[in-house]
């Protein structure tokens, strides 16, 4: 315990000297640092931060030292995220690399393949994306048909992705190939990484209902792949493919959690939810309490669902301390959940907010409705990407309840 | 608060899920409610809890008890609500024990030592209307020198078809629906003008109405302060709305547990009926929402241990949440069962009547909805 008090006093220290002014401002929708080669930052002491905070590894705060990790541990980091919650310290770093593909590394690459990945995740030198679904390949993802060949040192890849976020920006894709055609589907994919950076590899940016393009289409034609790429064993890539999954799905899972809508006691012991005093000012209050008693039922069942699901996710997190053994099938109930309650919480706001949500651009509308809307349109793809609810089900039921097949 | 349990906490806990396989399956329930007992709970078994110590969980150490808090009694519920075990240790440990925490040295020496030792039975008479409302109280105690002289009516009153001892809440000025002018008052169960009229529910258990009449009763058996009861009805109604969403989850995830046992026997169309997809998912569902309840729950009882400030708004996050996935849970189950669920042979139909019952047990969801919006300041 002592040991622990210390370590909050120097934390707070170092976070008092080192995170700048800037960085403690909350952040607009292009704030968010990314890294990678052609990294680009909002503002100088953007750079400034993540270079301080990828150099102490607390970037990836409980990812082992000798790969450049902050080495913390589960109580350590707690406080260090509890310490930076405090000072309203923006995220130095958000990348896939973080949230996906530095786990699976982790646990299933090479020694080599892990002091060259996992230091450059840490400190944003490359910014990854994922190449998992094909047009042919959604949820039923192992039937993917982009294939790998063996020439001697070297892999080539030819074949198509989609749904790679931010394709366009990314320096490497961490991708699912088939290597062995005349093997049973799950038993003849391999996990490769693969540089963007070469003539076999383009992409192209898909438009979304929302208007933005935050995914692409990515081809291979005749890339080239050094056999040093491959994760894992030839033809084991599934086992990596599903421990990412979980990861990501813990990733969506999380966005259930998201502000608006879940009403929490704070330390200066205050409550308010969110979404309720976000509706207040759309729909009015009559003695305190929300005008529209329909509205107002439905708002509190979303947040006593939203609340009973952030428990939850402490719960997972405090149970798991111990054990150490990271996501789990029960993952799969995570993303469900949080990515339904995601959506839900949007189509809440449509519904606070009356026409002022249906606004698409120009004048009438603030900019801040004008981001719900398009907001609520992106929700949509959350029970979609990262195997759909149905599929999640599925997993429940299969892997968690032992049910049948 | 914490999300997990503690030594002390798992190990009540287990001995109660030992208690409750051992002494009180489903069976004991059917048989005490096929007998010739009105009361539907088993005297000996009652003995039994009191003997292990269970009535004095709540009750401080210098009155006989452990003083081993809300989660711990709570934990106990929750292994009992596995197998609908029937006993009055919600209304006497959990409710009465709480409530004559604030009466006065004597009545708690008394009482509390009685409750420890011998079992002595309590029940709290609040409801007067076919909902719960703890302020729309017209049931009236009128001074009278040193004595309160109580005419009224009761209703729903939870084990008072039996219990030796009866706190009631009264109104002793203000009007009714207002926060101030309450009373409480314990008194025995045969006192001269108190009519007791048990109700049998339809889980079988004990309820009962209750009609005052000019009942006199000293000044020394006021709980708390005159006219000023508020407060500790509302804290005595969170640390047993708590408790009781342990009860109805442990009733939930067994009720959940039989059905998925069956998913995997029952065949239908050559195949187990828990490989098809449209009860594979509902079964899905119905385990993330226990897993929300198991969340609530833990944070909810553990917050009054642990001296927390939201201790009022999580009862109502509990029983909102519990009560309404219990609904849930209790008529998928009996669906998932077909024919057989609706046979009274078969366990999964209890837990349908209990359900109900216990939804209503201090305010049901939209209760605790209502009330969960009012505490977040909409």
């Amino acid at each position: 315990m002592e040991n622990l008090d210390q370590f909050r006093k120097e934390t707070k220290e170092w976070l008092e000297e080192n995170c700048p002014p800037e960085m403690r401002k909350p952040m607009g929708p292009g704030d968010v640092v990314w890294g990678g080669r052609n990294c680009k930052f909002p503002h100088p002491d953007a750079k400034l931060w993540l270079e301080r905070m990828g150099e102490k590894g607390w970037t990836c705060p409980t990812w082992p030292k000798e790969y450049g990790g902050g080495g913390l541990s589960f109580d350590e980091n707690k406080i260090l995220q509890e310490e930076l919650m405090a000072i309203r310290a923006r995220p130095a770093l958000s990348s896939f690399g973080i949230w996906m593909l530095g786990p699976a590394l982790l646990e299933f690459a090479s020694e080599e393949q892990k002091k060259k990945y996992i230091p450059e995740i840490v400190k944003g030198e490359i910014r990854w994306c994922q190449g998992y679904s094909e047009p042919g390949s959604g949820s039923d993802l192992a039937s993917l048909k982009t294939k790998a060949e063996d020439n001697g040192d070297h892999f080539v890849v030819n074949g198509q992705k989609v749904w790679t976020s931010y394709a366009d920006d990314c320096d490497m894709i961490f991708t699912l190939v088939r290597t062995g055609p005349q093997e049973p589907k799950h038993d003849g994919i391999s996990f490769l990484l693969i540089d963007m950076d070469q003539p076999g590899v383009t992409t192209k940016p898909i438009k979304l209902i929302s208007g933005k393009s935050p995914f692409c289409e990515t081809f291979f034609d005749n890339a080239i792949v050094p056999k040093e790429n491959l994760v894992s064993e030839l033809n084991k890539g599934w086992d990596v493919a599903k421990r990412l999954l979980q990861h990501e799905r813990n990733m969506i899972a999380g966005m259930g959690l998201g502000g608006a809508g879940s009403a929490k006691k704070k330390k200066d012991q205050t409550i308010s939810s969110g979404m309720a005093t976000m509706a207040k000012t759309y729909v009015g209050e009559e003695e305190g309490k929300l005008a529209n008693p329909g509205l107002r039922q439905k708002i509190a069942s979303f947040d006593i669902n939203s609340h009973a699901f952030s428990l939850t996710m402490r719960r997972a997190s405090e149970e798991s301390k111990s054990s150490n053994s990271g996501p789990s099938p029960a993952s799969s109930m995570f993303k469900y959940y949080g990515s339904e309650s995601n959506k839900l919480r949007y189509e809440l706001m449509l519904e606070a907010m009356g026409t002022k949500a249906l606004g698409w651009e120009g004048e009438g509308f603030g900019p801040a409705e004008l981001a719900i809307t398009r907001e609520w349109l992106r929700t949509k793809a959350n029970s979609i990407e990262g195997g759909t609810s149905e599929v999640q089900l599925n997993i429940i039921a299969k892997r968690v309840l032992d049910l049948p097949q | 608060m914490s999300l997990v349990l503690n030594e002390e906490q798992v190990f009540l806990k287990d001995s109660a899920k030992k208690f409750a396989s051992e002494k009180t399956p489903t069976t004991h329930f059917r048989e005490v409610r096929d007998s010739e007992i009105d009361n539907c709970y088993d005297d000996k078994i009652w003995q039994e809890m009191v003997s292990l110590g269970w009535t004095g969980i709540l009750v401080p150490e210098e009155f006989g008890g452990s003083n081993f808090g809300v989660a711990g009694i709570s934990s106990i519920l929750e292994e009992l609500g596995r197998t609908l075990t029937p006993s009055p240790l919600f209304s006497t440990a959990v409710v009465g024990v709480s409530l004559i925490k604030h009466a006065s040295d004597d009545v708690k020496k008394d009482i509390l030592t009685k409750v420890v030792q011998d079992g002595l039975r309590l029940c709290f008479a609040i409801e007067e209307s076919n909902h719960h409302d703890p302020v729309k109280i017209s049931c009236e105690a009128k001074k009278d020198g040193s004595n309160f002289i109580i005419s009224g009516e009761k209703s729903f009153v939870i084990d008072g078809g039996f219990a030796d001892k009866v706190i009631v809440a009264c109104r002793t000025s203000g009007e009714k629906g207002s926060k101030e002018g309450l009373s409480l008052f314990v008194l025995d169960s045969d006192s001269k003008g108190l009519t007791i009229m048990p109700t049998k529910m339809v889980d079988s258990r004990n309820a009962a109405n209750m009609k005052f009449e000019n009942v006199k009763v000293s000044s020394d058996t006021l709980i708390g302060k005159e006219d000023d009861a508020y407060e500790i009805i509302e804290s005595v109604l969170d640390i047993s709305r708590a408790a009781i969403s342990a009860e109805m989850l442990g009733s939930a995830l067994q009720a959940y547990e039989i059905t998925l046992d069956y998913l995997k026997e029952r065949e239908q169309f050559g195949s187990k009926i828990g490989s098809f997809q449209a009860l594979q998912h509902r079964a899905a569902i119905m385990f993330s929402e226990l897993e929300l309840c198991k969340s609530c729950v833990i944070e909810s009882i553990t917050s009054f241990d642990e001296g927390g400030n939201d201790s009022e708004r999580l009862a109502s996050l509990s029983k909102a949440k519990v009560g309404e996935v219990f609904h849930l849970i209790s008529n998928e189950s009996v669906q998932m069962h077909g024919g057989i669920g609706v046979t009274d042979e078969y366990d999964i139909g209890l837990y349908l009547k209990r359900a109900r019952v216990a939804e209503q047990i201090f305010g049901d969801s939209n209760f605790h909805k209502n009330r969960y919006a009012e505490l977040t300041g909409y």
